[in-house]
């Protein structure tokens, strides 16, 4: 071991300490360019009528974009509906059901699904419901979202079902539980605080989508009043407004997406606290 | 100890109703052969420790006695168990059934931790479809006298059952399989992580059980089989070596490989 390997070793330490540290900076850069640009263009827009009133006729300040935000939460609640459980169950089906062959490839459908493209979906259910129902619906919207959100859920809810220990699956049975409600009551139940936060994940990861809602929800400028209609939402009334010419309009975009990147926040937020004593109480 | 066994001279010699009478029972994994043709019965209200060193079925035949080994889906066994006269793995039986009437212990100690100390005592009854409260509350009270544990969680049995300390874990267990009220206690090494006190404790606690119960025990440990057991067959290799009361097995036993065992010279 000589002198002059010490020092080339060293050095190449500490390079790839700082290269490392400039990839970290580099991923934690733009979410704060993105914090920074949205509440200087946006948060002045954010005032009581943002969040109460309908959306104003062009040219006129005010106005507001009430209707696209509880759109938004009909949406992420029909999607929720849909998705959660075929998602947990599809997720208990490869945990504790699916032979090594069939859980395997059901995983690689959902994790091929994770990757197709949310303009896809959108054409997809497009065909499958906003076509034979002769129109743009919040019902096609919530299909959409919901269907996107099942291979999620599902690949979440497999994981934390396998670090459940195999001691409680055995103690249940041995006590002549049958399999499904071991399944049900211990296992699955162990696991609650996983599988919500698998489901959050989801639902934050939906809830900005925009191509999908393009072809679904359609979006529009009055209240919610039925699923058959079309229905406003947060990334539509966002991606319609920055596409206008007008600067009102756009000031109200940047407002809308800095309230859709809060709810997004506080959804991880909430999963945070899920999971705050996820491992203490496992053990 | 010698007061906690019957008298072992009649038993030898006069036939004795048997709780588990197997038969030529093989377990096979996939293609290995785990246990191989082995053939004992199971004495009622007595303690029969199952030893032999790692590797050696013991664990295995513990767990055919109630169908658990079936949860391994490689699993495969020939031959007859017959518990109580009836063979447990006859056709038109589920294992569930199989399960409720014989209890098992495990090694680590496995309260859910999800559930309060006793809602884990009841949860075999309740998940059997027992609504009942007061019989839920009787059956609470009762299983954890029996397992010793009574006194030291009657004030607190809507606590989490994880709060407990390691021993008092194993003991609610104990307790949570004897709720559903086996006929017989099936136990893999349920002090091996335990200290001396609370070994001692479960220990105590098995004497006291037999006189009401079945127990089947397998154990490392050569003092505790001593200490404990009525009855005591050795395995090696997937074979029963040798099977006898605990005071034959360990003071003249027929094989020099079961001597050579009890006496620590191999396993």
């Amino acid at each position: 071991m000589t002198a002059a390997n010490h020092k080339l070793r060293n050095f190449k330490d500490a390079l790839m300490q700082i290269v490392a540290l400039l990839c970290a900076i580099i991923v934690v850069t733009p979410l704060v360019l993105i914090f920074y640009h949205l509440i200087k263009l946006g948060f002045s827009s954010i005032n009581w009528a943002f969040f109460t009133q309908l959306p104003g006729p062009v040219g006129e300040p005010g106005g507001g974009m009430g209707n696209a935000i509880v759109g938004t939460f009909i949406l992420l609640g029909q999607a929720a509906v849909i998705g959660v459980p075929v998602g947990v169950l599809g997720g208990v089906f490869l945990a504790e059901y699916g032979s090594p062959k069939s859980s395997g490839w059901i995983r690689f459908a959902a994790d091929i699904l994770n990757g197709v493209p949310s303009i896809v979906w959108g054409l997809v259910v497009y065909g499958l419901v906003v076509v034979p129902m002769h129109g743009f619906s919040a019902l096609a919207g919530g299909v959409v979202l919901g269907l996107m959100m099942v291979p999620l859920v599902m690949r979440t809810t497999e994981e934390v079902l396998h670090l459940v220990p195999a001691g409680y699956r055995e103690a249940a049975l041995a006590l002549g539980v049958s399999k499904w409600k071991t399944v049900l009551q211990i296992v699955v139940r162990t696991a609650l605080k996983g599988i919500a936060t698998g489901v959050l994940l989801a639902i934050a990861r939906v809830a900005g989508e925009t191509a999908p809602l393009l072809f679904t929800a359609l979006g529009n400028n009055i209240w919610a009043r039925s699923l058959t209609q079309p229905i406003a939402a947060l990334p539509l009334q966002i991606f319609n407004y920055a596409m206008s010419p007008y600067d009102e309009w756009h000031r109200q975009a940047w407002a809308a997406a800095l309230v859709l990147l809060l709810l997004v926040l506080f959804i991880n937020i909430g999963v945070r606290f899920l999971t705050r004593d996820r491992w203490k109480a496992k053990i | 100890m010698t007061s906690a066994i019957i008298n072992r001279e009649t038993m030898e010699q006069t036939p004795i109703t048997t709780a588990l009478a197997v038969r030529n029972l093989s377990v096979f994994f996939g293609a290995n052969e785990v246990l191989k043709k082995v053939s004992l019965d199971i004495v009622p209200r007595a303690v029969t420790a199952i030893i032999g060193p790692s590797g050696c079925g013991k664990s295995t035949f513990l767990r055919a006695l109630n169908r658990m080994h079936e949860l391994n889906p490689e699993a495969r066994m020939t031959g007859e168990i017959r518990l109580f006269g009836d063979d447990i793995y006859a056709r038109a039986v589920e294992p569930v059934i199989v399960r409720r009437r014989v209890g098992m212990v495990f090694q680590k100690s496995n309260p859910f931790p999800t559930m309060t100390i006793s809602e884990n005592v009841t949860v075999g009854l309740r998940l059997n479809g027992v609504r009942d409260k007061r019989l839920l509350a009787e059956r609470t009270e009762q299983s954890l006298r029996m397992a010793a544990l009574w006194d030291e969680v009657k004030d607190r049995l809507n606590t989490a059952a994880i709060s407990l300390s390691g021993g008092q874990q194993q003991r609610l267990c104990i307790a949570r399989a004897l709720a559903v009220q086996p006929e017989v206690l099936l136990m893999d090494e349920p002090a091996s992580a335990l200290d001396q006190l609370a070994t001692s404790k479960i220990e105590d606690l098995i004497l006291d059980l037999k006189k009401k119960y079945t127990i089947v025990i397998v154990t490392h440990n050569m003092q505790q089989a001593a200490r404990a057991s009525d009855f005591t067959a050795f395995f090696y290799l997937g074979e029963l070596v040798e099977f006898g009361t605990t005071t034959k097995i360990f003071t003249s036993p027929s094989q020099k490989r079961t001597e050579d065992y009890v006496t620590g010279r191999f396993g």
